[in-house]
């Protein structure tokens, strides 16, 4: 059954009973982080109760347009990828590496030990589930662990929350990563919603998600109730507003030199928007800074973006001194290079990039024009 | 990321933008390099730039530095005393076992004579196990010339062949005139049975690995040693891609077909 081990415990919960999962979770000494509205858009931040999640809410979502919709229901998972990834909670935008200390010329240098506070993830999609384990292919590597994203991803508890209602920018099912969680969760959480009635179907992936589901006032799932699920998984699949097909042509035979890539130069502003936004994108500056007399110094690591010019600058100028070839850089990292390098795509297909692009770039839309060979691409200059 | 502490030892003045410093650990060193190998040098709050091994010795590690920026400049202003931060060994090599029996070939553009100096002090310390050797220098001028006084002993030696050239001469210059690939044509080598180890700007190393390959050395025999911008060393900032090599663990030393694709497109 798609997205269901059977094998974990099933279980069937209410509101009340979700709520509950949260205050366990608490009650580990959790900061537990979800979904919340705020400032116009679903982001995430610690909560409390469950009564905090964007109950009713949905989101309009589309090239370089972001809207909160009401559903008009009191659904709680009602929307799909909310604005930001969860990476920052790993990786955070800034990490402090070395702190050092000179006096008398002699220096001395301090790592200091990780800040990894106890956290749940709650209500995470399938897409940005699976975007952990790509970043877990970068920042766990055996030869180069980071100590900081090792002591946060080590802990967190992970309730993920399955896709009902896909927005117009996903396109998960295209990318196999998606709309229902299928692993690396501890309770996976399918909201069954309609005719009247308002329950969870709960999924423990972990034994220590079992023992905290086997603790909330539950009952156990019907045949009827995986039914119901099956169904909803097949509905949103179906519903997905986008579509990539990794596969057909190989996108490794894609023309570096192709004229669409001038094209979609000439309407990118390379502000970076979509690496900031993508659950995926690993890159990082590192920066050292001291005090007024030169005793004390720190250097940290922040998050950068490969649209940057500096980021490829050598002596004598950048590597990639073009928007087109920072574009470039960018979707054949994703897309292609990625699979080289971690032997996954770089995408899960949650469409942020193309809803937070102010101009509204898709690269759904890039893939199909850069797939189509040069001579026949006649459709010079118009997005599709 | 945690840089171990190494004080200046020495300083050499080479050119009037290069130093050559020679660096002994202060507390705890770091790994063993081998040759080809670079380690990010730590300016104290300024910050860090990757630098190629030019040498180790008696578990002193050689760095030679152009001032061309912030770091650089900070790091080249050292004097015996200073401390300098170290991290590495970082990258992939110059392979030299698989130089055994063959003839070597090493071709060095500016300040790529440093990253490829111990390749020759390899060479020497087990000269049978090698064929012939031949050592070939560009650069821009003959004030320009990296090593001087290291370059006229080699010359002085009759177990490697070292040829010098300039694109523009002085007139006290009796050397010869031209790109270094030119060099590569008469090199006195069997070229099939020869491995080369080119180190210099990029696009001379493009030149370079065409013109030796073109002598008939096979292409999987030519070793580069490439620059990209890096901040971590470690495969974690994104900064060193070159398609799908993160240039900072894959390289900065990789075999030519491997990059040739790569290198073809304009700023891939
Ligand atoms: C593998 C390798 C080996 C090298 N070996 C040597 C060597 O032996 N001797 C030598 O003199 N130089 C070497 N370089 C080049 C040297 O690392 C750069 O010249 C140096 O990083 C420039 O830093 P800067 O701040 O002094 O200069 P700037 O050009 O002013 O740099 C400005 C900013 O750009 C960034 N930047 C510029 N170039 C690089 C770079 N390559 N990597 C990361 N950031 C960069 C820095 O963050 C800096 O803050 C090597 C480079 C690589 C990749
Ligand atoms: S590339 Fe775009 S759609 Fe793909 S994972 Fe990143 S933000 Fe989501
Ligand atoms: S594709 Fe869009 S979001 Fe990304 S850099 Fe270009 S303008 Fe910004
Ligand atoms: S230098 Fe950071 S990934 Fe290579």
């Amino acid at each position: 059954m798609e997205g269901l081990n059977t094998v974990g415990l099933v279980e069937v919960l209410t509101l009340d009973g979700l709520d509950d999962v949260v205050r366990v979770l608490r009650d580990q000494g959790r900061k537990v982080i979800g979904p919340i509205v705020r400032d116009g858009v679903i982001t995430h931040d610690e909560f409390d109760s469950v009564s905090e999640l964007p109950h009713g809410w949905t989101e309009d979502q589309d090239g370089g347009r972001y809207r909160l919709v009401p559903t008009g229901t009191d659904e709680v998972f009602g929307f799909s990828s909310p604005s930001t990834s969860w990476k920052r909670y790993l990786y955070p935008e800034r990490t402090l590496l070395i702190r050092a200390r000179r006096d008398n010329g002699t220096v001395e240098v301090v790592q200091p030990q990780p800040d990894a506070p106890a956290v749940a993830f709650f209500g995470i999609r399938s897409c940005d589930l699976v975007a952990l384990g790509i970043l877990d292919r970068v920042f766990l590597d055996r030869e180069a662990t980071d100590p900081t994203y090792a002591a946060r991803r080590s802990d967190v508890f992970i309730v993920a929350a399955a896709c009902n209602r896909p927005g117009k920018t996903c396109f998960c099912a295209s990318m196999d990563t998606g709309p229902t969680p299928r692993s690396g969760f501890d309770l996976s959480v399918r909201e069954l919603h309609g005719d009247g009635r308002h329950e969870f179907l709960v999924e423990a992936g972990s034994e220590r998600g079992t023992e905290l589901l086997a603790t909330i006032a539950s009952r156990r799932a019907t045949t009827a109730d995986l039914d119901t699920a099956q169904a909803l998984h097949g509905r949103a699949a179906a519903s997905m507003g986008r579509r990539m097909d990794p596969q057909d042509p190989p996108l490794a035979a894609l023309d570096p030199d192709h004229p669409r890539w001038d094209d979609v130069a000439n309407r990118c502003l390379a502000c970076g928007n979509c690496t900031m936004v993508c659950p995926t994108c690993f890159c990082n500056a590192t920066e050292d800074s001291t005090n007024l007399t030169g005793t004390e110094a720190e250097r940290w690591r922040v998050w950068d973006s490969c649209f940057s010019i500096d980021f490829s600058h050598l002596h004598g100028g950048s590597v990639r001194s073009t928007v087109k070839s920072r574009y470039r850089q960018w979707l054949l990292h994703k897309l292609v290079t990625w699979h080289d390098q971690f032997d996954v795509s770089g995408c899960v297909g949650c469409g942020r990039c193309i809803t937070w692009c102010p101009v509204g770039i898709d690269l759904t839309a890039e893939i199909t024009a850069l797939a189509t060979p040069q001579q026949s691409a006649g459709r010079k200059g118009v997005p599709s | 990321m945690t840089p171990r502490m190494y004080e200046v030892v020495a300083r050499r003045d080479d050119l009037p933008d290069t130093v050559t410093l020679t660096l002994a650990p202060v507390d705890e060193q770091c790994p063993t390099p081998a040759i080809g190998q670079f380690n990010m040098l730590w300016a104290f709050g300024i910050g860090e730039a990757p630098i190629s091994l030019a040498g180790f010795e008696n578990g002193h590690l050689i760095h030679t530095i152009r001032r061309v920026g912030a770091v650089t400049n900070s790091l080249a202003a050292s004097t015996t005393g200073d401390q300098i931060g170290v991290r590495g060994p970082y990258g992939t090599g110059w392979d030299l076992t698989r130089a055994a029996g063959r003839d070597v070939l090493v071709v060095a553009g500016g300040l790529g004579l440093a990253p490829v100096r111990p390749i020759i002090t390899e060479l020497f310390a087990n000269r049978s196990s090698y064929g012939r050797a031949v050592l070939l220098v560009g650069a821009r001028t003959p004030d320009a010339l990296l090593y001087r006084d290291e370059l006229e002993q080699w010359r002085g030696r009759l177990d490697i062949e070292v040829e010098v050239t300039v694109d523009s001469a002085t007139p006290s210059w009796r050397g010869d005139v031209g790109v270094v690939t030119r060099l590569v044509e008469r090199a006195p080598i069997d070229p099939e049975n020869t491995t080369a180890f080119v180190c210099g700007p990029e696009v001379m190393m493009r030149f370079a690995a065409v013109s030796v390959v073109d002598r008939g050395v096979p292409a999987a025999e030519v070793m580069l040693s490439l620059e990209r911008n890096m901040h971590c060393a470690i495969g974690h900032c994104g900064h060193c891609q070159l398609g799908p090599e993160f240039i900072c663990k894959d390289g900065p030393v990789v075999p030519w077909p491997r990059v040739k694709p790569l290198l073809r497109v304009a700023e891939r």
